[in-house]
């Protein structure tokens, strides 16, 4: 016994001394929480928020964005597009070393775009470079093959990371580079330490390129895979912010932590979509009728309001609401049972008919229970609904991936530009059996084809947005997808804390101006 | 002890263990779901054709009886192979975890050892006393509780409500910089939970199997003879009778181990203890199948030794099993 009162005493003294840390002042340490697990730290070659926020705190990129989606200067000073579009070009700063002390030049930026474009999943990023000249060392000249007005934004931080040539060009393959798991950037923190699937620790950046940054020693991303582990981690002062939380529940009680500030801030660019994607190749869901008789069914408000208590917003369309490009005149299907009856009867299905329902296995709220919400809503104009569970993501993306379904649930991700995380949805030329996150609906329009492939290289803001206006229209009458709710992305974070990223891209962007207040 | 029973037992082992690999690599490879989709996914999406081009690179477009005898081959010379997720090593991923599952598959060992026995020492001292019925009864309790439901309320309780635990993880990370000692205590104060989690339900089996070999040993003559002789209470429960009795404990000790690096896997889940059972946790929902068979492989060989290790110590404990082959 004595030992276990020795224990005892030992674990008490340590929770003293956790707990009587001082306050910090200047400098200090932030810790992120994430559940997610990032494969590597290269978000060259790896998309996703696992890998961006600690990516963009390791390498800078030639922009970087505000609030207002306006692009500011990072390392690039200034840039310049040309008349027709084709040419764009970069000046860089001619301050900026990576962590090893090498300078940045433009043949860095120059071989960094062209492996994102080799090697990145997002293929109409970088489509349209042709070629990169780099005139001299501060001096990058993009090539286009055609206008390409997503270009400015695809060189932000979360999606253009620029990488050390004389790193990783040595005839490895950049996809399993051993470097990806200790990179060297020129970004605000150097990486100390990468335990997979535990932690990442970065210190700060003493030779970083803009003055006076970064605040913070150092960031240390804690990877707690337990949401309510996290959560109790957040109330305790274990973790001092956590982006990307979705579960109304945690908002919820977080929101009601003193310590703790949530905003829903920072998520615009990401633009993460929840919906209900149609088989349109299936017999009984090519006719429009019955996909507009099941939009007009559901009630978004119930499970915005009621499903998800009211932290997420309803979507009505393929472009994120917070988006320049979102057009607010699309068709609402407000709930109206009749005239979702009527349309069944209309499309010979008076008697209803059988269907099923796939949902990815993960986020519950936000994908099993708007399946069995939908299971018993459209009981009601006559669709037997069957719900298939799946054991594993690879078995849902094995399904949707493969055509291998009627109704599935899924979420996709807009990515800043329509470019970049829309078109992949509705351009027939992306239907690619077992390609997840293409067009698996296989829905198929010319005139959608046509207002995309235009949009993506019209170079004035109003004619584009007028072409993806026309678009949304369009997609909003055929429906190959309803769109449901706007993930609801928060952010909690100690309300000592200053200048937290609530920009377009969140905390995937550099965390150089966050500090600890008094 | 003969050389001879140990190059014996450990020649069992390997060839044991050989069945392990060929076995784990065969269900797993059963199981439905391809790793290729996966590693696509978590790239955010791929063609077809970087599909094939991840297949080829991870030998995923091979026969199974090809990649199983590359990977038997490789395991020979310790080669565990690259974790498909992460691009590195598996022994390296290993080798960063083995260490916290270790102490807290040992503390939870030594925990349940010592006060599961004292439990059941007590008990057999009044077989019809309340501490022999506390026994049974926290035995029942203790064996039919599930160990994450055990976990989830102790963090409740002393994490949450009464927030004298740390929540999850093995240390604090802002004090990572501190000293040796304050890291130590760190370490020690992350573990309790975790370490009593696991303990919970063999303490039970340890109490209520030590209770009914004592009860056993204690009606034996050689006991009436000692109490004949006037050795004290204590001395004829702790020196005679549990020595023993300890027999038995010590034969489901060895076979215990086995339960307890499986019990690990849920409580280094529950409260994110940076050990194996975790990464098996994570690469059996990533079909990470190298990491997935390379924990396996160091699961097995753990419980391998400590039966090789058992079967010495029954040998050292009871005289009469020495010199046997």
């Amino acid at each position: 016994m004595k030992l276990m009162s020795r224990l005892f005493g030992a674990a008490a003294f340590a929770a003293l001394s956790s707990t009587a840390l001082p306050a910090f002042a200047d400098g200090g340490t932030l810790v992120i929480a994430s559940t997610q697990v990032p494969r590597h730290l290269n978000g060259a070659v790896q998309s996703g928020i696992a890998t961006a926020v600690p990516s963009t705190q390791i390498f800078a990129s030639p922009l970087r964005y505000d609030e207002n989606w306006e692009p500011q200067p990072y390392l690039a000073k200034s840039w310049e597009v040309s008349e027709d579009g084709l040419t764009v070009t970069l000046n860089l700063v001619d301050n900026a070393t990576f962590h090893d002390g090498e300078a940045v030049t433009s043949e860095d930026v120059a071989y960094s775009i062209m492996t994102t474009k080799a090697n990145h999943p997002f293929k109409s990023m970088f489509a349209p470079v042709e070629s990169i000249d780099t005139p001299d060392a501060q001096t990058v000249v993009i090539n286009l093959s055609s206008p390409h007005p997503a270009l400015l934004l695809a060189l932000s931080p979360a999606l253009a990371p620029v990488l050390p040539k004389h790193v990783f060009d040595d005839g490895q393959d950049i996809k399993s580079h051993p470097m990806n798991a200790t990179p060297v950037g020129s970004g605000p923190f150097m990486l100390e330490e990468f335990k997979p699937g535990e932690a990442i620790v970065l210190k700060k950046n003493p030779n970083f390129f803009l003055e006076g940054r970064p605040k913070l020693d150092e960031i240390i991303v804690r990877i707690i895979k337990d949401p309510s582990a996290l959560l109790i981690a957040m109330e305790n002062s274990e973790a001092d912010m956590y982006p990307f939380m979705a579960g109304s529940q945690e908002i919820r009680r977080l929101e009601k932590a003193d310590h703790l500030t949530v905003t829903a801030d920072g998520y615009a660019a990401v633009g993460p979509i929840n919906w209900l994607a149609f088989n349109t190749a299936t017999p009984k869901l090519s006719d429009v009728r019955v996909r507009q008789a099941i939009a007009y069914a559901v009630d978004r408000n119930f499970i915005t309001k009621a499903l998800h208590r009211g932290v997420s917003a309803p979507q009505r369309g393929p472009i994120i609401e917070g988006s320049p490009f979102f057009d607010a005149s699309i068709p609402a299907y407000d709930t109206d049972l009749d005239k979702a009856k009527a349309l069944m009867a209309e499309a010979g299905f008076a008697d209803g008919m059988e269907l099923t329902i796939d949902y990815i296995p993960g986020p519950k709220e936000q994908q099993q229970s708007i399946a069995e919400y939908m299971k018993s809503q459209l009981k009601k104009i006559g669709i037997d609904v069957t719900v298939r569970a799946a054991p594993d993501f690879p078995t849902w993306a094995g399904r949707v991936g493969g055509h291998d379904f009627e109704l599935s649930m899924d979420i996709v991700f807009n990515w800043g530009d329509p470019v970049i995380g829309v078109h992949r949805t509705y351009l027939s030329d992306n239907i690619r059996q077992g390609v997840i996150w293409s067009n698996t609906q296989q829905y198929a329009n010319d005139k959608v084809d046509t207002l995309l492939n235009a949009a993506a290289i019209e170079i004035d803001p109003e004619k584009r947005k007028a072409l993806y206006s026309e678009f949304q229209q369009i997609v909003g009458t055929d429906l190959p997808v309803y769109w449901i709710n706007a993930l609801p992305y928060h952010t909690a974070y100690d309300a000592k804390l200053q200048n937290v990223p609530t920009g377009i891209w969140g905390s995937m962007h550099p965390l150089d101006t966050v500090s600890w207040g008094e | 002890m003969t050389a001879s029973f140990l190059i014996r037992r450990i020649g069992y082992g390997l060839l044991l263990m050989l069945g392990v690999v060929v076995l784990n690599f065969l269900l797993i490879r059963l199981a439905p779901g391809d790793p290729a989709v996966v590693i696509a996914g978590e790239m955010g999406g791929a063609t077809e054709e970087m599909l094939e081009s991840i297949r080829e690179e991870y030998g995923l477009n091979k026969p199974l009886i090809v990649q199983l005898g590359i990977y038997v081959g490789n395991v020979a010379t310790g080669d565990l192979g690259e974790s498909f997720f992460f691009n590195q090593p598996v022994a390296t991923l290993i080798a960063q975890r083995i260490l916290p599952t270790i102490l807290l598959v040992v503390t939870a060992q030594v925990l349940s050892i010592a006060i599961g026995v004292f439990l059941g020492v007590l008990a057999a001292r009044k077989p019809n006393g309340v501490m022999s019925a506390f026994v049974s009864v926290f035995a029942t309790i203790g064996y039919a509780v599930p160990v994450f439901w055990t976990g989830i309320m102790l963090i409740i309780l002393f994490a949450s409500v009464l927030p004298m635990f740390p929540v999850e993880g093995m240390q604090s990370v802002k004090l990572r910089d501190a000293s040796l000692f304050v890291q130590m205590l760190d370490i020690l104060h992350h573990l309790i939970l975790p370490a009593f989690t696991l303990a919970i339900i063999y303490l039970a089996q340890y109490a209520r199997l030590s209770r009914a070999s004592m009860l056993e040993v204690l009606g034996s003559d050689y006991i009436r003879t000692a109490k004949a002789k006037g050795a004290s209470e204590r001395s004829i429960l702790f020196k005679h009778a549990l020595r023993n009795a300890a027999l038995p404990i010590l034969t489901v000790a060895g076979l215990q181990f086995g339960n307890l690096i499986s019990g690990a896997l849920l409580v280094e889940t529950v409260f994110n203890w940076p050990g194996m059972g975790r990464l098996a946790f994570d690469s059996i929902l990533r079909r990470d199948y190298p990491t997935i068979m390379g924990v396996l492989f160091f699961a097995s060989a753990m419980v391998v030794i400590a039966n090789i290790l058992t079967d010495m110590s029954y040998r050292l404990a009871d005289p009469r099993l020495r010199g046997k082959g």
